[in-house]
């Protein structure tokens, strides 16, 4: 029998600590849309699309009332799009993103994930004509994210692909000026990137999956917040097996949603992404846990002790929640996004170079932070290129998301607005790293054997 | 299938009452209630019998929230397998 403590820990967690289903994204696959008419393939793909996630935002929000948790977004991750234009030998894929865009609006998800290449290696046939078209791409749509990922860690760093990414942020940026330069706030370079990633904007739906399926990204830093506030003389080894037990419980809450919506839908459910994705919202943020922890301000040194304990934790507590894990699976450190990150990098507590090494330790890796406007091409390549070693060497995804605030400077705010916040632009180093990115070539892939 | 109705807000004459009187006209029987006042905060959990409702789910639960908010409460309805998952292994 349930008990009334229980019941009112869990409305608790709801109403006051933002616990929440961070998204419900449905991945689709495109192969069987392929077709080397383009219009062809649009229209197969606007029909497949429309007919599979039809039902996606109502069942969404019906699970929302029948178990009275909150679900913030529903979403589609799609097969890589450079996969699918490839048969079209077009020289500009931007017409599948205006299908996406289309199929957002028809299905009324707020993001479709997928304008996105693999080219971790080299570059196939379709993957250059789309990376040079995601700046007009991200321009055109508003609700269309792309990813492009450049290495993992066994096939090293594509380093070309490395120098067109910087230059294709600073383009998106530039293309969306007017528009708090977001076209770079929906663009990630990733290395390792996860196949079955529910979060945007780095979701798309690898090609060893299931023709669809439901994933799911929970959250709620705010509720591992709120517990560590309730023991304030535990030690560490307490600490971390508090936030292992809230873990589990927030977990298991995505693992029944997921289900729930995978049984209503007809379609596999695939994974729970065991996430502490934090928003904006006062009380909804990673770095206060950092700060309520024992660190005056997130950023300063013991932060990434900290934050390597509190990732470790979230996904001990997780794993046993669910049966099947996967996506991204950490804390989310994005700074525009969380209020606590926010304070920290205005008051220069938290600098790029710490953020680096926080991204050593914790899921995701550099994301949402703006830089200058007149930040060279060849540094965001360069900044792409160190994030991207950190993933090679250390086995995990990571993934930079930088928005050249154009006509910017450092020290001030860019503001986005809703889920994505504001962020102050920080502050890069000036001397230049030109010389390594003109090079290209590969960087080899790292030993597996001999670590230290 | 059983659902709980949680209800906080400020102790008025007619809570219980009201809420019953919702679940009673859907045919949701009532199968438990425990209700402490502290202070003059008034916070009740009710356990529902829900799988013979006349109407739907979401209605009913629609029903009862706008009921308490017409009192001042906050009335949230939802289904028991959320605290099972979160609460059992």
């Amino acid at each position: 029998m349930l008990n009334s403590g229980d019941i009112l820990e869990t409305i608790k967690m709801i109403q006051e600590e933002n616990l929440d289903i961070r998204t419900i994204t449905m991945g689709i696959s495109l192969l069987d849309c392929i077709d080397s008419d383009e219009d062809r393939a649009c229209d197969r793909i606007y029909e497949k699309m429309m007919r599979k996630a039809e039902n996606l935002v109502r069942t969404g929000e019906d699970i929302e009332k029948q178990y009275g948790i909150p679900i913030i977004n529903k979403r589609i991750s799609v097969t890589p799009i450079s996969i699918v234009a490839a048969a079209t030998r077009s020289k500009n894929p931007v017409k599948f993103a205006k299908t996406l865009q289309r199929v957002a609006e028809g299905t009324g998800v707020n993001y479709i994930g997928g304008y996105s290449a693999l080219v971790h290696k080299g570059f196939a046939a379709g993957d250059l004509e789309l990376i040079n078209s995601i700046p007009e791409a991200m321009a055109e749509t508003s609700n269309v994210c792309s990813s492009v990922n450049i290495g993992s860690t066994k096939a090293g760093i594509n380093m070309d692909a490395v120098s067109m990414m910087g230059k294709v942020v600073y383009d998106a940026a530039e293309a969306t000026k007017d528009n708090f330069c977001f076209g770079a706030a929906k663009i990630v370079v990733f290395c390792n990137a996860p196949e079955d990633n529910p979060f945007m904007a780095g979701a798309f739906h690898g090609v060893g999956e299931y023709d669809t399926e439901i994933n799911v990204g929970v959250s709620g830093p705010g509720v591992v917040r709120a517990a560590i506030a309730k023991h304030p003389e535990a030690n560490m080894t307490e600490i971390a097996d508090i936030i292992k037990k809230t873990a589990f419980k927030i977990t298991r809450m995505g693992q029944l949603v997921g289900t729930e919506a995978s049984r209503r839908l007809g379609v596999p459910f695939g994974i729970v992404d065991l996430s502490l994705a934090p928003t904006p919202a006062v009380g909804d943020s990673v770095a206060h846990i950092l700060e309520e922890i024992g660190l005056e301000s997130c950023g300063t040194h013991g932060t990434t002790a900290c934050l390597a304990m509190l990732n470790d934790a979230v996904k001990k507590g997780g794993v046993m929640a669910s049966s099947h894990v996967g996506g991204l699976s950490g804390a989310f450190i994005p700074v525009s996004e969380d209020a606590g990150m926010i304070d920290a990098a205005v008051c220069g507590s938290l600098s790029l170079d710490k953020l680096e090494a926080m991204t050593a330790v914790c899921s995701v890796g550099l994301d949402m932070i703006c830089i200058p406007g007149d930040t060279p091409v060849d540094t965001i390549s360069a900044i792409i290129a160190d994030e991207a070693a950190i993933g090679m060497v250390n086995s995990k995804t990571t993934a930079v998301r930088v928005i050249p605030a154009i006509g910017m400077k450092e020290g001030d705010m860019l503001e986005f607005g809703g889920l994505f916040g504001s962020g102050p632009v920080m502050k890069i180093n000036k001397y230049s790293s030109s010389k390594f990115i003109s090079r290209g070539g590969r960087i080899p892939a790292p030993m597996q054997s001999l670590k230290n | 299938m059983r659902a709980v109705v949680a209800v906080i807000g400020k102790d008025t004459v007619g809570i219980l009452a009201k809420v019953s009187g919702i679940c009673a006209e859907c045919r949701a029987n009532v199968m438990d209630v425990t209700q402490t006042i502290m202070q003059d905060l008034f916070a009740m959990t009710m356990m529902i019998e829900i799988s013979e409702l006349t109407i739907d789910y979401v209605d009913l639960a629609d029903k009862l929230t706008k009921a308490g908010n017409e009192m001042g409460l906050q009335v949230h309805v939802m289904h028991e397998d959320i605290f099972n998952a979160m609460h059992r292994i």
